[in-house]
This record gives structure tokens, C-alpha cells and sequence, in this order.
């Protein structure tokens, strides 16, 4: 399964990366809650990714939940909660 | 409805005229025009956004707040990018038949932005660069339009 994933904002900046194409996931990772997981499992900076800590994510723009699936294609992005207005 | 995400400012004389141009079932237009406030030695704000999603997000808002309220014409326009204490940042009017549907939809379109569309403020300071964290009173503020309030 290909995606790609965005970060945005605090989050760009910590990883260190604002987009990568992923072309292969494990198979076992089929939400987004599962892929915030195996990014976390990165170690390092990866860890402000970890459980608690207060990420939001979307998938094709639309704002998402951890059970959400995902897909083949899909375009995922994960940023801090908004802060605009 | 009409959704503008720039980096340029705007007028809002013009803005608030074309929100009920050429009709004449318009009874009422209320507005929002937030700035960048100056707290804390604040040189600079930064805004970053999901090219994209914002877009998006706002439409989204926007289809809500009309089936909520009947409105009759709706305008938003959020700028990006580097904007000094004093400027306008985000800008939202609403026209409606009565002034009770306006001020509701343009709270509530204010409140569902600042929770909901992806925007992000980083404030640049005499002592550095510092991402704004989101408030919980702005959450609380949404929130109330999901309880029935």
C-alpha cells in the first residue's frame, strides 16, 4: 500500500519533515491510529507521535479519527490542533 | 459563498457591500474582522495552513452553518503567510433576511474556524520564534453548538 503523509506546523518542524511517500506499510496497518503507532515506533523525534500527546490528523483533507481506515492513495496529514482565526 | 485564502489584505467595504449587491432580500449583514494583536512584544505572526484542506474545511463550515440559519450569502477570507500587529487576519460576514440568523452564523462559522479549519500561528518575538497553543475555551466555544444551545 502507498500513501503520503504531510506534517504540518510544531510537528514539520520536530520531525524534521513536512512530506514523505510511503510505498510500503506492514500489513497490519490499516487505520490511521495503527500508522501514528508504527510512525512512533520510529523512536527518536518520532515519539511526538506517541499516544497522549495532542496530535490531530486528517485523511484527503478531511479531519480523521484513530479508527479511521486507510487506503491505497490515501493522503494523510498529521498537525498539532488548529490555531488560526 | 464566497472562500479566500491569501496572503494579500483586504477591504472590507467592498466585502461587506457585495454580501447583499444587486438584491434587495437582504435585511440584515453582520460581520467579524479579527487582528493581529500586539501582546507581549509580539513582532510578528506567522500563519501556516493545509493548502487544500483549507479550502475545504471552510466550505464545510460554511454548508453547516446553512443548514442551520437561512443565509442568503456568506463570506470568508483568512490571510497566510508573515502579518504584523494591527493587520487584519481573518475576515467573515454573513447576510441573512433577519439580524437574529446573521450574528448566530457568524459566531458560529468564527468558532468552527478556530477549532476546525487547518491553520496554525507561530509568533515571532524579541525573543524568538513560539507556535501558539490551541486554548480550550476556543474548543468550549464550538462545542456549545453541539449541545443544542
Amino acid at each position: 500500500m502507498s500513501i503520503r503523509i504531510l506534517y504540518f506546523a510544531n510537528l514539520r518542524e520536530v520531525l524534521g519533515c513536512a512530506e514523505e511517500e510511503l510505498e510500503a506499510l506492514p500489513a497490519g496497518v490499516v487505520t490511521l491510529g495503527a500508522l501514528r503507532e508504527w510512525l512512533c515506533a520510529r523512536g527518536g523525534d518520532w515519539a511526538a507521535l506517541a499516544p497522549g500527546k495532542s496530535v490531530r490528523a486528517a485523511v484527503n483533507q478531511t479531519l480523521a479519527q484513530a479508527q479511521n481506515g486507510i487506503a491505497e492513495g490515501d493522503e494523510i496529514a498529521f498537525f498539532p490542533p488548529v490555531t488560526g482565526g | 459563498m464566497s472562500i479566500s485564502v491569501q496572503t494579500e489584505d483586504f477591504d472590507i467595504g467592498p466585502e461587506i457591500a457585495a454580501l447583499s449587491a444587486g438584491r434587495t432580500d437582504v435585511g440584515g449583514v453582520a460581520t467579524f474582522l479579527g487582528l493581529v494583536r500586539g501582546d507581549g512584544g509580539l513582532v510578528a505572526m506567522h500563519l501556516e495552513h493545509y493548502p487544500g484542506m483549507t479550502e475545504k474545511a471552510l466550505a464545510e463550515i460554511i454548508v453547516q452553518a446553512q443548514a442551520r440559519w437561512p443565509l442568503l450569502a456568506v463570506r470568508v477570507i483568512h490571510r497566510i503567510g508573515r502579518l504584523l500587529p494591527g493587520e487584519r487576519i481573518v475576515f467573515v460576514g454573513v447576510a441573512s433576511t433577519h439580524r437574529a440568523a446573521a450574528f448566530a452564523a457568524c459566531e458560529f462559522i468564527m468558532d468552527y474556524l478556530k477549532t476546525r479549519a487547518p491553520f496554525w500561528k507561530k509568533e515571532e518575538t524579541p525573543a524568538g520564534a513560539r507556535w501558539v497553543d490551541a486554548r480550550e475555551s476556543d474548543d468550549a466555544a464550538a462545542a456549545r453548538w453541539d449541545a443544542g444551545n
